[in-house]
């Protein structure tokens, strides 16, 4: 039994399917090893159970950071030339602040790292923490609080160190 | 249930523009959930609100059940139609609309659920009186080797999570059994999540032959007669006509009865369809599954009939019940649906993704085109490869076969390799248009159109 271009394409096709990111085969001595890679893994963004990321948390212990920042090209237009998008990682409701009444993670101006919390997406009451993914300055933020952010939309600009 | 008047439509490509087009006759918006890759498709550009939900491989977009809910009602969708695949037979989407009152168009979860788990259905079809393939469950290598000697070789082995032939093994010898029965298991585990199989006697000429119905969800039931759809090649169909030709009224009569009785008992809700295999040598039908969802094939049905099946689905959704009555339902003359796909006939029907450079669609009388392919489409290698579906209606079979092979040849393509010649050649084939041909005969046609190749 060997395994044809075909079958490849349908075990892709079953993995793409799955909530795996590598398939490990192994028949008649042939060996195929698949990992997804690229986009999707890098721009996901994890559940945080609490609304609120706990103060201390580690970055690589709490959720994986935002896509990294480029100019996606429907994140919309750049405030000033040179500024990156940070696009949201999923569709949600955005939250600038951890809870209403509270000061917003972060202002324009503000000088953020790649793994800065910039803010909260959230899906049927799951609450997942987004992180700039680029370190520099706000230029602005274009993602209004409370409201449906799709995906690849941009959340705040930013002006790379 | 109130009214609808926002749709929101989880799917794409032709099921996602046929919904759309449904909607605004009736004066709904819609609201279409899009991948990446689907942004600037045809279908955004007719919605009336697109909302791009996520990268494009589907398990990143249009498989979360969650992101589709939290899209709905963010836009104040009331309804989510989900099409076809994706998530329209899983109960993840249905549960989800339950608990946040808006309208599933489609069946409820629990009835997703009975009909999803095979063996329950076969259960289902045996309770209604309906006929099953001899078989039964088996657990233990025990039971399927005594099921084995009582059914007699050969025999099917099938998942009990999910059919389209995947964990399905034919099985010729009592030697062959535990491989098989283990590698079903297996390939069944990894589709569907669920390793269970079942066991049924092997029926050797079988066509397919399935019954459209509406349910009201409270008992009534209505069925829109049947579709042959036995030109598959590995589980796929690829030609589907209704009527089925060649089978007589007393027959046609049982058959569609007993596709109503099923749903019936089920008290089912919305667009289904109950698929049958029939026994040529024996002249006699088996239940094989019911598919809870509007289907691929459905404008056959509606060519035949009138009746617009999505407008069916989503008035049952509001509460409306059931419109057409029995005698509506009347089909009138013959109609053949044909799927072109982007794969390469030439080459084991390997996909062909890629930029369309060039697309003409027939514009013929009794002609029907839904796709969602035109110049500068892009057919992306994240989902099937079905780019559109020509649907022919005439008042004979003969006139249809002769239209579809008029509508096919004003088909043209660039760009990508399509299966329109392979079709036309399924339309020209003599067996073909004497009708009635078993779901093995396309099989048969492929490899001697290999072999004409090779000699020539």
């Amino acid at each position: 039994m060997s395994l044809t271009a075909r079958d490849v394409a349908e075990i892709l096709r079953v993995l793409e399917e799955s909530s795996f990111d590598t398939l490990d085969l192994d028949m008649d001595g042939v060996q195929l090893r698949l990992r997804r890679s690229g986009a999707p893994p890098a721009r996901e963004s994890v559940p945080t159970p609490a609304l609120a990321p706990r103060a201390g948390e580690s970055p690589a212990k709490s959720a994986r950071s935002a896509a990294p920042a480029h100019t996606a090209a429907h994140a919309g237009v750049a405030p000033e030339p040179g500024a990156v998008a940070v696009p949201a990682p999923l569709l949600g409701i955005y939250y600038r602040a951890p809870k209403p009444g509270e000061p917003p993670f972060v202002e324009a101006g503000d000088k953020v790292q790649a793994d800065t919390i910039i803010g909260i997406i959230e899906v049927m009451k799951l609450m997942n923490t987004v992180r700039a993914g680029v370190a520099g300055q706000i230029v602005s933020i274009s993602a209004p609080n409370g409201e449906l952010v799709e995906y690849g939309q941009a959340i705040l600009w930013v002006r790379p160190d | 249930m109130p009214a609808i008047r926002r749709v929101l439509i989880a799917n794409r490509g032709e099921i996602a523009l046929r919904i759309i087009r449904t909607c605004h006759k009736l004066g709904l918006e819609t609201v279409l959930v899009v991948s990446e890759a689907d942004r600037d498709a045809l279908p955004a550009r007719r919605a009336d609100r697109v909302v791009c939900i996520g990268p494009a491989p589907a398990s990143h977009s249009y498989l979360r059940a969650e992101t589709i809910m939290q899209a709905a009602l963010s836009t104040g969708a009331d309804a989510i139609h989900p099409g076809y695949g994706f998530l329209s037979e899983r109960t993840q989407l249905a549960m989800l609309c339950e608990e946040n009152q808006v309208s599933f168009i489609g069946p409820t979860a629990a009835q997703i659920l009975a009909v999803g788990d095979k063996l329950r259905a076969r259960q289902q079809a045996v309770g209604t009186e309906v006929p099953v393939v001899p078989g039964g469950a088996v657990v233990t290598l025990e039971d399927a080797e005594a099921l084995f000697e009582h059914l007699g070789a050969p025999v099917l082995i099938k998942a009990v999570g999910g059919g389209g032939g995947r964990g399905m093994k034919l099985v010729e010898s009592l030697d062959a059994l535990p491989g098989a029965l283990k590698m079903a298991s297996a390939e069944a585990g990894a589709a569907f999540g669920d390793a269970r199989v079942y066991m049924e006697r092997y029926v050797a000429r079988g066509r397919h032959v399935e019954v459209q119905v509406l349910g009201d969800g409270e008992g009534r039931v209505v069925h829109l007669g049947e579709r042959d759809c036995s030109v598959q090649r590995r589980y796929q169909k690829l030609v589907e006509e209704t009527p089925a030709p060649g089978i007589d009224a007393g027959l046609r009569a049982r058959i569609c009865a007993a596709g109503q009785r099923f749903a019936e008992g089920l008290n089912y809700r919305g667009a289904g369809t109950v698929e049958f295999l029939l026994d040529v040598e024996r002249n006699a039908f088996y239940f094989l599954e019911m598919n809870a969802r509007i289907q691929v094939e459905h404008p056959v049905t509606e060519m035949v009939t009138g009746v617009d099946l999505v407008a069916e689905q989503i008035a049952i959704a509001a509460g409306e019940g059931l419109r057409i009555g029995a005698s509506q339902a009347q089909p009138s003359g013959h109609a053949i649906e044909c799927r072109i796909n982007a794969e390469d006939p030439a080459n084991d029907f390997m996909p062909s993704p890629g930029l369309i450079a060039h697309a003409e669609w027939p514009q013929l009388q009794g002609v029907r085109v839904d796709t969602w392919v035109e110049s500068g489409s892009r057919v992306s290698p994240y989902y099937d490869s079905l780019i559109g579906k020509i649907i022919v209606h005439s008042p004979t079979r003969a006139a249809a076969v002769t239209r579809m092979r008029e509508a096919l040849a004003a088909t043209k393509i660039e760009g990508v390799r399509t299966n329109i010649d392979f079709q036309a050649a399924v339309m020209g084939s003599p067996d073909f248009q004497a009708g009635g041909v078993d779901t093995h005969w396309l099989g048969g046609l492929i490899a001697q159109r290999l072999q004409e190749n090779t000699h020539g």
